[in-house]
Parts: C-alpha cells; sequence; structure tokens
C-alpha cells in the first residue's frame, strides 16, 4: 500500500520523467510531500505560466513529454494559456492539477475552479479523478495520449483529498482507450499515387511543417527531398526540419515569408504538404490560394485533412512512415530531373530577384535584422533559439539558419507573448549541451520576466537578448500600414532598465547599442556564465517584410 | 476582405460568407461512446466551439453499461459533415460513429402533448390521435395528454394536426436510430 501521489511518482519514473516544471499550493501538499523522496528534480518557477511553457520548451527541445505541475484553482488558471499553447503547436505536455476535497466540489470553496471545465476545449484529453484507484492508470493514458498520435497537452485533476488515500499500487502494462487508436501507417495505393503525382510534376513545392519535427522526420524529408531536385519550404512551425541553407531551400512561406517560396506556391502543380495545416498565416486568401496546384497531403490527424484546402491526395499517417515510403517509391519510378530544370529557371529568377534584404543603417545604429544576422554569426549557428511573438519572432524565421530540427522553440499557432524565457529555460534543461539563446523583444519580454529568478536559481543558463524599440512593434507595423498610422497604445516607453533588473535578479545585464562591435559583444555576452540579459536597442521604426497583407493573395506581397 | 488587421469595415454580407462541403440533408449520427465523466460535455462543447448546431439529442444507456449511444441530429445543410464527424472522432472517448443513411436506418422519436379538448373537440382529437396510433395517457375534463411515437415527420404532422385544437405544451426526445439489418450500428 502507498499514498496516490507516491503511486503517481511511480508511474512518472516508470514514464522516464526524471524532471518537472511546477509550482504547490494547498491543494497539491500531499503531491509535493511526495517529491520529497520521490528522486525526480522539480524546477520550481516563479509562476504557474513560466512552468506551462517551460515543460514545453522542453519538450521541444528534447522530443519528449513535458510535465507541469500546479494548484487548483488560480494555479490551475494561470496554465490555461499554456495549454492553449500546447494544444494550438501539438506539444506533448501532462499537467497535473490540483483540486479541492471532493466534498467541497461545486460549492465555490477556496480555492476552488472548474479546471476540468475550463480546459476541456484546449487539451487533447483530461481526466477527472473520482478514485484514487484510477490515478496509476489516468497517468499513464495520459503520458500515452500526450506523445502518440498527434501529440498535445493531457490534464488530470486530482482532488486532494483523493491524493492522500492509500492503494494498493501495482505497475500499469498497458492503455485502455478503445476509442484511441491513430493510424500511423499510411495506405499504400494513396503512397503509391503520391509517388506517381510527384513523378509527373512539372512545377512540385515540398510543403512541410512541424508535423516533420514531432514525428522526427527531418532526415527522411531530406532523403525524399534530395532524392530528386525538389523544391522545399517550411512553415515557421517547420523551420529546422529540412537543414537550411540549402540550395534547394526557398526559406519560410506565409505572411512573412521569403517571395520565391510563395511565389512558387502560387505557380505550383502539385503541392505536397507534410505535417502542416494550411494555417491561414500560410494561405493568405484562400480562394486564391495556389491555384494551380493539386495537394497531396500527409498528416496524422485526419481532421486536418480537406480542412482547409481540399486534398486530391489524402494520406493518413505518420510523416517518418509514409515520407519513408513515399521516397522508395518515387525513386523506383526514375523521374526524370530534367523535367524540373524550367521550374527551377523560374525559381531561380526569384531568388536572384528578390532576395530577403534591408536597408542597413550607415553608422552605429542596430537594424533588427542585423542583429538576428549578428547572433547567427555569434552562435554560428549552435544553438537552440528560443523566440517570442512580434517582429522579432519574424526576422528570427528570416535571417536565423536552422540547420537541424528541435533548435527553434516558439510559439506558433497561438502567438503567446511571454512564451519565450519560460520555454528557453525549459529547452536549457531538456537539452543542456546545446547553448539555450532566446531572441525576444522588449515587450513580450515582460510578459514573464520573473522566470529569470528561476534561471538564477536552478542554475539554468539562458542568455537572453532582448530586441528592444521601444514599441509593440508589429501591432505598430499594422497601425503604420493599415489604420493610417494612428498609432494606439504601442509605444513601451523607456522602462524598465533592463541592466539593472537582470542584476536584481542575479544574472548579468548587458546594453549593447553600437554596430560595428555588436557580433563580438554578443558572442562575449553568451560565453558568460550563468543567465544573461542582453539589451540590445534597435531601429526603432522597422517594418518587418516581405509581407502578404491581411486577406490578400501569396502573388501581392509587398516590402 | 476584413481581418482584425485592416481597417475596412466589414459588412455583414462578408460576415455570412461561410465555406465547406454541405450535403443539404439531415444526418443521423449515431455515437458510441465510453461512460466517462464529462463526455457529453466534451460533445456539447466541441459542437459550440465550432459553430455547429444541434438539432436534436437523446443519451441513453446500451447493451453493454460500459457505453453510452448518443443520438443527435444535424442539418447538412448549415454544416459540413465531414468536419463534424472527423473532430468527434479526435474524441478519445467517442468509440464510433455512424453517419445513419436514412433509408438504411430505423429512427423514433417519443412526443408528449397536452391538448386542450372539451366539448365537441375532444372527439375529433381523439380520432386524430387514433389514426396516428397515438395513446391518450392522461385525461381531465378539460385536457388530454397524448402520447406519439414514430418518425421525426410523423410526430411534426401529429403536431400540425392538434396544433388548432390548443396545444398547452409538447415535450419531445428527440431521434433515436438504429441501422436494419444484421450489423451493429
Amino acid at each position: 500500500m502507498m499514498r496516490a501521489v507516491d503511486a503517481v511518482m511511480e508511474c512518472l519514473k516508470a514514464e522516464g520523467v526524471d524532471v518537472v516544471f511546477g509550482y504547490p499550493g494547498g491543494a497539491n501538499l500531499p503531491t509535493y510531500d511526495a517529491f520529497v523522496d520521490a528522486g525526480i528534480r522539480h524546477v520550481l518557477v516563479r509562476h504557474e505560466a513560466g512552468g506551462g511553457h517551460a515543460a514545453e520548451g522542453y519538450a521541444k527541445a528534447s522530443g519528449k513529454v513535458g510535465v507541469v505541475f500546479a494548484t487548483s484553482g488560480p494555479g490551475a488558471t494561470n496554465i490555461v494559456t499554456p495549454l492553449t499553447d500546447a494544444m494550438m503547436d501539438s506539444v506533448p505536455l501532462v499537467a497535473f492539477t490540483g483540486q479541492v476535497r471532493t466534498d467541497l466540489l461545486g460549492t465555490d470553496g477556496f480555492q476552488e475552479a472548474d479546471t476540468f471545465g475550463i480546459t476541456m476545449p484546449i487539451v487533447k484529453h483530461s481526466f477527472m479523478i473520482q478514485h484514487p484507484v484510477e490515478i496509476p492508470r489516468a497517468v499513464h493514458e495520459a503520458f500515452h495520449l500526450a506523445r502518440t498520435g498527434r501529440p498535445g497537452p493531457v490534464l488530470i485533476d486530482m482532488p486532494v483529498d483523493l491524493t492522500r488515500a492509500e492503494i494498493d499500487y501495482q505497475p500499469v502494462g498497458d492503455v485502455q482507450l478503445p476509442g484511441y487508436q491513430p493510424t500511423t501507417e499510411g495506405n499504400s495505393k494513396q503512397i503509391r499515387l503520391a509517388a506517381k503525382a510527384l513523378a509527373n510534376a512539372r512545377r512540385p513545392v515540398i510543403y512541410a511543417g512541424g508535423g516533420v519535427i514531432n514525428s522526427d522526420a527531418a532526415e527522411e524529408l531530406r532523403e525524399l527531398v534530395t532524392s530528386d531536385r525538389l523544391p522545399v519550404t517550411c512553415t515557421l512551425m517547420g523551420l529546422g526540419a529540412f537543414p537550411a541553407p540549402h540550395e534547394q531551400w526557398l526559406g519560410m512561406l506565409g505572411m512573412h515569408g521569403t517571395r520565391t517560396a510563395n511565389y512558387a506556391m502560387d505557380e505550383a502543380d502539385l503541392i505536397l504538404a507534410v505535417g502542416a495545416r494550411f494555417d491561414d498565416r500560410v494561405t493568405g486568401k484562400l480562394s486564391e490560394f495556389a491555384p494551380r496546384a493539386k495537394f497531396v497531403h500527409i498528416d496524422i490527424d485526419p481532421a486536418e485533412i480537406s480542412k482547409n484546402v481540399p486534398a486530391h491526395i489524402p494520406i493518413v499517417g505518420d510523416a517518418k512512415n509514409v515520407l519513408t515510403r513515399l521516397t522508395n517509391e518515387y525513386r523506383a519510378l526514375g523521374p526524370d530531373p530534367g523535367r524540373l530544370a524550367a521550374w527551377w529557371e523560374r525559381i531561380e529568377g526569384w531568388r536572384a530577384q528578390y532576395p530577403l534584404g534591408y536597408a542597413d543603417s550607415a553608422d552605429t545604429e542596430i537594424k533588427p535584422q542585423f542583429l538576428v544576422e549578428a547572433l547567427y554569426e555569434a552562435t554560428g549557428g549552435d544553438c537552440i533559439l528560443s523566440s517570442d511573438v512580434g517582429q522579432h519572432q519574424m526576422w528570427a524565421a528570416q535571417y536565423f539558419h536552422f540547420a537541424k530540427p528541435r533548435r527553434w522553440v516558439n510559439s506558433g499557432g497561438l502567438g503567446t507573448m511571454g512564451f519565450g524565457l519560460p520555454a528557453a529555460m525549459g529547452a536549457a534543461v531538456g537539452n543542456p549541451e546545446v547553448p539555450s539563446v532566446l531572441l525576444t523583444g522588449d515587450g513580450s519580454f515582460q510578459m514573464n520576466t520573473q522566470e529569470l529568478a528561476t534561471c538564477r536559481e536552478h542554475d539554468i543558463p539562458v542568455k537572453v537578448v532582448i530586441m528592444n524599440n521601444g514599441y509593440l512593434g508589429m501591432v505598430r507595423q499594422w497601425q503604420e500600414l493599415f489604420w493610417d498610422r494612428r498609432y494606439s497604445n504601442v509605444d513601451m516607453g523607456s522602462w524598465p532598465d533592463w541592466v539593472k533588473l537582470a542584476e536584481a535578479y542575479g544574472a548579468t545585464g548587458v546594453r549593447l547599442t553600437d554596430k560595428t562591435t555588436l557580433r563580438r559583444d554578443l558572442r562575449s555576452a553568451i560565453e558568460t556564465p550563468g543567465p544573461v540579459v542582453v539589451d540590445v536597442r534597435v531601429t526603432r521604426e522597422e517594418n518587418t517584410y516581405p509581407m502578404i497583407p491581411a486577406g490578400a493573395a501569396a502573388r501581392e506581397m509587398v516590402g | 476582405m476584413g481581418e482584425p488587421g485592416t481597417k475596412e469595415p466589414l459588412t455583414l454580407e462578408e460576415l455570412e460568407a461561410t465555406t465547406g462541403v454541405r450535403t443539404g440533408r439531415k444526418h443521423i449520427l449515431s455515437i458510441l461512446v465510453e461512460n466517462k465523466p464529462g463526455v457529453l460535455t466534451r460533445i456539447a462543447g466541441l459542437f459550440a466551439r465550432r459553430g455547429f448546431n444541434i438539432d436534436t439529442l437523446a443519451v441513453g444507456p446500451t447493451d453493454d453499461e460500459a457505453f453510452s449511444r448518443i443520438t443527435l441530429t444535424l442539418d447538412g445543410a448549415m454544416h459540413p459533415i465531414d468536419q463534424v464527424t472527423k473532430q468527434l472522432h479526435k474524441l478519445v472517448n467517442v468509440i464510433k460513429i455512424r453517419d445513419l443513411e436514412p433509408t438504411e436506418t430505423v429512427a423514433r422519436e417519443l412526443a408528449l402533448f397536452k391538448v386542450t379538448a372539451d366539448g365537441p373537440a375532444r372527439g375529433e382529437v381523439m380520432q386524430v390521435v387514433e389514426i396516428f396510433r397515438g395513446k391518450i395517457i392522461d385525461v381531465t375534463r378539460r385536457s388530454l395528454i397524448i402520447e406519439v411515437t414514430g418518425t421525426w415527420e410523423k410526430i411534426e404532422a401529429f403536431e400540425r394536426m392538434v396544433r388548432p385544437f390548443g396545444l398547452v405544451e409538447m415535450a419531445r426526445t428527440g431521434e433515436i436510430a438504429i441501422s436494419r439489418g444484421r450489423t451493429e450500428t
């Protein structure tokens, strides 16, 4: 016999969990008591939202399931944003929330919130524990659900009295989820059809998303792309799924993607989508998206196929499985590479005519794009780059090259400001071998700054680079471009003093304002041990280009 | 074209423009679910979130106590049905979904009607009940309660017949359905 919470610890160990993020409170006191002897590393965050995003960063960087603990009521509502974020970006996460004791349920007890109800639309699945003996099975089923199929967040809500109960714990060897059988093996006939379509296409584009990274299929994607001269583009979430830079790499597509990638999609006769979901930030105006193309759509989630764009050849399955077999089929057909010559001529034309670029300053002023380039050179690209949300995120996606998967950690679907610092912290814990660098904005960074204390306390050496323009830059850009430059509540002023704040948290603070020494200064900041905050003053009003204006078609890119 | 990021005002016509393939017919979905906490909320919540309207909904036990059957009807002219079923399939507690073909399906609904029926009208109402093979299950001097079972269309027809006599109130279960023949729904 053991307490149910001790059984939770046993289950976590059986699932291979060695580190979790969390925050204690009244309704999870038994759980925290169990942590004392469990031998599992617990990172005490400074806000539950930080815990949730840290678990996301950990999952994205390591490929393992991230785990977060929070108490009832406000603890649980504070992880609503990370759960939604994980749902939108298919991040494997298991969240344990405390709940008031069962006789208080539904009475508006102290720190009671209907966590199960509140989180229902934002989780892959959830468990409301009704009896302590259900707990071990729920934990294993939660991990199974979080990591298999299309990954996502799973929540277990545990009333505090049930967690204290003694149960006869037996290791659980199986899961019983009759309603959950994700299809991982792609249909052979469909794969053959897709290979033929690809072999016959004269203007094909491979469009890869975050699913390739979730499936650990970057190598398989590279195999397919390089088995011929197939042009490839990635979504924001897919960056790193194909090693950039590369001669067949068109850059990111979508609202702030390259003209080459977007024009290629626009003129393609065949688009092979893998692990991507035709998000509105990718398609622009849906009715004018890739008007000449037929679509092959590979996804593990059947509900994504034909949701936004009807697929001619749908393939439900795991990207790794499907890509391997597709490449074999494609090679067997021995397609003539010569058929792509005219297409490449067209693509090279766009590349030459519309390279990514910006007007650099003539003096010491630091352009934000220059900062990203300098950061790439200072790190040699050899880091896990996390970002927050906004202009800096798009510039990072454009100017930083990701040669490997799980090296780019950002919030795509939900676009959560405040994601960056905790995520970079989680990434550092998940993959301590590779330096963890956060590129953030002065707006985003103020949304979860408190985690600097966690970094300091737990010796998590995150290097924070603030692209500081004193504006909510992306909103300012839209107000400038589409709302007659009527700036409304986007000027953030000049506070706080980031160097002093960093020092208050026991981190190293540096302010950089000179372009001419930027690369060297960044390198030395990154080489400084422990957490570092680098406040880089950049051009205040600079727009992220190129851009597909809202609701416009890809070929109407501006800037 | 209206997006929150542009200052063009949005017309009501643009707001009403929608996407997806519609079948135009009524659909009866038979959904086998695990008897677990929150299953009905998940399904109802999914419909609400995706903007799908449920016309009728009936929930009850099956021959296996671990499972319940939810029968719901919705208008295929209003919603792309494949998105509805694909999203339902993603719910972990949903075991099986059948979009029942009307010709291959037996569907029944039960309805209770409280009708004012005094004087000569009472005889006429009773005749209508007879024709529809309904049952009178409560009688007072001024009213009758009538039980009618049948297809949705039959219930609708009965309602139209008795309404002129003075329909006080009506309660309907929503359709339940099962597929014809030997195989399981």
